[in-house]
C-alpha cells in the first residue's frame, strides 16, 4: 500500500497529471522544466489550451537571433490581426549557461516585447536538447559560447501538436499565419 | 587492483538487483582532431575523460528496461517519442521471439528511448565527439585512423547490404577495451542533431544563409575519412523519434578523473 503510495507520487512528479491526457504526437509529452523570465518554472504540458508560437534562439547572439525575434513580433501582429486573436510565444534559449532568466527578463524589457503574450524561457542543457529535438531544430554550441542553429517558428495547436512550420526570417510566411488564422477559428 | 574490482563489481550487482551491470571502459579523453572541428580554423576538440559502455546495448537489455519501464514498450511509447517502426522487429511488446535474438544490439529505437534506457543506468547517451574519440583506436593504436588498411577494412562493412542480420555483440576489444564500434550497427548520439548545423559553403547569395548563426562555420576536416563522414551525415538526416533497422547505441558517462589504460 506504502509502495503503491510511493509509486503514485513518483508518477506525479515523472509528468504532470495532464501530459498524460495529450495526443501522443504533442509536444507538450515531453517532461521537461522550464523557468520564465519572471523565475517562474513550468511544464511544457501548462501551455496546453491555446495555439503557441514557438521557437529557440540565444540572447548574446548578434546577427539571426533579433531577426527571429522580430519574425515573431511580425507573425504574432499578422495572426493578431486575421485572426483576431493574439498567440502566446514561447522562446527557448539554447544557452543554458548564459541566459538566465534574470538576464531573459533583461532582454525582455529591452527588446520591448509583450510580457504578457510572450514567455522567453531557461531549461538545463539536457532539456534544451530535448526541446529542440521535439522541435526538430538543429544546434550546436561553439567553443567562443555562440551556437550554430537553425531558425524555425513553430506553430503549436491547443494540445501541443506540430501544425506548421517557417524558416522564413524575412516579412511574414502567409502560409504560416493562415493556418494560424485557421486554428483560432476552429476554436 | 584485483580486490579493488571485485568489490566495485560487487557494489555494481547489487545496484542493479539481480542483473549484472552493464560493463563501462574508462577513456582518458584529451584532444583529438575531429572531423567536425571545434571552430572555423579547424581547431582541435578537447575530450574531457570518460567512460563508454564497452558493448552496445542488446535486444535483452533493452527488454528488461521496457519491462520495468512500460512507457516505453511498443504500442505504450507516445509518438512523439518514437515512430510506428520502433522496435517492430520484436514479437510483441516484452517477447524478443526469432526476429531478434537476446545478444544481439537493439535496433529500431528512437533517441529519446535510447535516453531513457540510458538513464535508467545512471549515464547518458556519448557526444558524438566522445564516440569519435573511442572509435578512432584499432586493438593497439589510440588514433589509427591515418591508416588506409584501418579505413579500408571499415568501409568494407558499409558496402555490406543492410538487409543482413545484424550480427550478435562480442566483437574483439580496440585500445580501449570497447567493443564494436565499427561493423556492427550505427550508434545515436547524444547531439545527434547537432553535427550539421551551419556550413562554410553558405555565401550572401543562399536563400539558406538566413537559417544559421553563430560566427563559426562548420568544416568538415580529413574529407578522405568516409567512414566516419558517413555516420555524420545519417545521424544529421535523422530525427529524434525515428527508427533503423541498423540502427542502436550505447551509453556513456562522465568521469572526474581519467584512468589511462
Amino acid at each position: 500500500m506504502k509502495l503503491i503510495g510511493l509509486l503514485a507520487l513518483f508518477l506525479a512528479f515523472a509528468a504532470p497529471a495532464h501530459a498524460a491526457e495529450l495526443p501522443g504526437d504533442s509536444v507538450y509529452r515531453l517532461p521537461v522544466a522550464l523557468t520564465d523570465q519572471n523565475e517562474h518554472t513550468f511544464q511544457l504540458a501548462d501551455r496546453a489550451g491555446k495555439p503557441l508560437l514557438a521557437s529557440m534562439f540565444y540572447t548574446s547572439c548578434q546577427t539571426m537571433c533579433p531577426l527571429i525575434i522580430e519574425s515573431l513580433k511580425r507573425t504574432q501582429k499578422a495572426i493578431a490581426h486575421d485572426a483576431d486573436a493574439k498567440p502566446d510565444v514561447l522562446l527557448v534559449s539554447f544557452d543554458a549557461q548564459r541566459d538566465t532568466p534574470a538576464h531573459l527578463r533583461q532582454v525582455l524589457g529591452q527588446r520591448k516585447l509583450d510580457a504578457a503574450t510572450w514567455t522567453l524561457a531557461h531549461a538545463d542543457a539536457a532539456g534544451v536538447r530535448q526541446i529542440a529535438a521535439v522541435l526538430d531544430i538543429q544546434y550546436r554550441a561553439l567553443p567562443d559560447g555562440d551556437f550554430n542553429h537553425t531558425s524555425v517558428l513553430v506553430l503549436l495547436d491547443a494540445q501541443g501538436r506540430i501544425v506548421a512550420r517557417s524558416e522564413k526570417m524575412d516579412g511574414v510566411d502567409t502560409a504560416f499565419v493562415a493556418a494560424a488564422k485557421k486554428l483560432f477559428a476552429a476554436k | 587492483m584485483p580486490i579493488l574490482r571485485a568489490l566495485f563489481l560487487v557494489g555494481a550487482l547489487l545496484a542493479a538487483g539481480t542483473a549484472p551491470a552493464a560493463e563501462y571502459a574508462s577513456l582518458p579523453g584529451g584532444r583529438f582532431a575531429s572531423v567536425l572541428p571545434a571552430d572555423a580554423n579547424g581547431g582541435d576538440i578537447v575530450v574531457a575523460p570518460f567512460a563508454l559502455r564497452s558493448e552496445p546495448v542488446t535486444n535483452a537489455q533493452f527488454l528488461a528496461f521496457v519491462k520495468t519501464h512500460a512507457q516505453w514498450q511498443r504500442g505504450q511509447v507516445a509518438a512523439i517519442f518514437a515512430e510506428p517502426r520502433y522496435l517492430a522487429h520484436w514479437q510483441s511488446a516484452t517477447v524478443l521471439g526469432d526476429g531478434a535474438l537476446p545478444d544481439q544490439p537493439v535496433t529500431q529505437v528512437s533517441w529519446f528511448a535510447a535516453q531513457a534506457f540510458c538513464a535508467s543506468e545512471n549515464a547518458r547517451l556519448p557526444s558524438w565527439n566522445e564516440w569519435e574519440f573511442a572509435a578512432a583506436a584499432d586493438a593497439t593504436r589510440a588514433d589509427a585512423r591515418a591508416d588506409p588498411a584501418w579505413r579500408e577494412r571499415i568501409l568494407n562493412w558499409y558496402s555490406q547490404p543492410s538487409n543482413a542480420a545484424v550480427a550478435r555483440i562480442g566483437g574483439a576489444p580496440n585500445f580501449y577495451g570497447v567493443r564494436d564500434m565499427h561493423g556492427l550497427v550505427w550508434e545515436w548520439v547524444d547531439d545527434f542533431n547537432a553535427l550539421l548545423v551551419a556550413s562554410d559553403s553558405r555565401d550572401q547569395n543562399d536563400p539558406d544563409r538566413l537559417k544559421f548563426c553563430g560566427a563559426g562555420a562548420l568544416n568538415l576536416r580529413d574529407r578522405d575519412n568516409y567512414a566516419v563522414l558517413m555516420r555524420v551525415a545519417m545521424l544529421s538526416a535523422l530525427k529524434a523519434a525515428d527508427t533503423t533497422v541498423n540502427l542502436g547505441f550505447r551509453c556513456a558517462r562522465s568521469t572526474t578523473s581519467g584512468t589511462t589504460p
